[in-house]
């Protein structure tokens, strides 16, 4: 971590930053891709374009997104699709956490950046080991997944043909390996791993017994006990990463 | 339609500012400020789990487990980003064609 920090002196930040920028690009194109088959779904379950269009942009969360198209899709009511939206929602609460002290975020920055808070800039965010290029790839990979995202969206929407089965191509597929290639940074010690590996347990143990989106949020829970437990244990990791955090409030 | 519409959107955005307005003071402790570190990790993991093995509220083993242990493969030759993503969607769209 501190290798990083100290390697990060004006000369290579530059450097640094063209690598955060090509990634949070990447991170865009990949999550446009799965824009296009949502523009598509949701067109194919009923809504209008201008209905997609504005999940897209207010409502801004993949997951929250195709599940709510979803269910109005099968047959269901509009409003249990939105109590499920919310649930898988409450997750980027839990992101904000996190963000808010790693970012420093002030006054109307917060507005637009609360945005902004979505798995792939959180994920890109936290995977940075300063700082400065946290607060980078955060806006970077927010504002290039919202662009892209909305454009896709649009996109799908007005060529709803052939695209709204996201299994063509393994579209399916891109998700889970985004996410695990955004947080393998971060897998690098032992807690992380365990959490990790304790959370993918316990959400796929619980899903046939309880709702959509739950699942995730009980992982929320291992990390609570595992913070709760396991905060005298590994301490070298995490005191680094205090350092980091207090000196985003220093700065900001 | 659009009731459940504006309803979701903006209690998303909501949950959004919330997490991001809490105030900092109550993030200071230190276990409290290591709860909110693990938290992303674990919300990942739980998320990359139930988008591979779910299906609803079904466990299944299809192509995406294929796909997802390519991108495992293709982490560990430290492939860049796209390259991961992209290697996971042939790998599942080939294991479909091939079932």
């Amino acid at each position: 971590m501190a290798d990083e920090e100290l390697s990060e002196t004006d000369r290579s930040w530059s450097t640094t930053r063209r690598g955060v920028l090509r990634d949070a690009i990447g991170v865009g194109v990949a999550t446009g891709a799965y824009g296009l088959s949502f523009g598509a779904i949701s067109v194919a379950a009923g809504l209008s374009i201008l209905q997609t269009c504005v999940l897209s942009l207010v409502l801004f969360s993949g997951g929250s997104q195709f599940a709510l198209v979803g269910i109005v899709g099968a047959g269901g009511a509009p409003m249990t699709g939105a109590a499920t939206a919310l649930l898988l929602g409450v997750r980027n609460g839990f992101y904000g956490l996190r963000l808010s002290r790693l970012l420093g975020l002030g006054s109307w920055r917060r507005f637009a950046g609360a945005q902004l808070v979505i798995d792939e800039s959180t994920a890109m965010a936290v995977a940075r080991t300063s700082p400065r290029s946290a607060r980078f790839a955060f806006w970077a990979t927010g504002l290039s997944v919202f662009l892209l995202w909305n454009l896709a969206t649009f996109v799908g929407a007005v060529a709803t043909h052939a695209l709204h089965d996201p299994r063509v191509l393994g579209l399916d597929a891109a998700p889970p390996a985004a996410f695990l290639a955004l947080m393998a940074p971060r897998l690098r010690s032992r807690e992380p791993q365990v959490v990790a590996l304790v959370a993918a347990i316990v959400a796929i143990a619980s899903v046939p017994f309880v709702p959509t989106g739950v699942p995730v949020l009980l992982a929320a829970g291992v990390a609570v006990l595992a913070g709760f437990a396991g905060s005298t244990g590994f301490g070298s990791r995490n005191s680094s990463s205090d350092d980091d955090s207090s000196a985003v409030e220093a700065r900001a | 339609m659009w009731p459940a519409i504006i309803v979701a959107s903006l209690g998303c955005y909501a949950i959004k500012l919330l997490g991001v307005s809490v105030p900092r003071k109550w993030l200071a402790h230190p276990r409290v400020a290591h709860v909110a570190e693990l938290l992303p990790v674990s919300l990942l993991a739980a998320l990359v789990a139930t988008q591979t093995f779910t299906d609803g509220r079904h466990l299944v083993l299809d192509a995406r487990a294929a796909g997802l242990l390519a991108a495992i493969v293709a982490l560990r030759f430290k492939a860049p980003f796209l390259v991961v993503v992209v290697v996971a969607c042939l790998v599942a769209a080939l294991v479909r064609v091939a079932a």
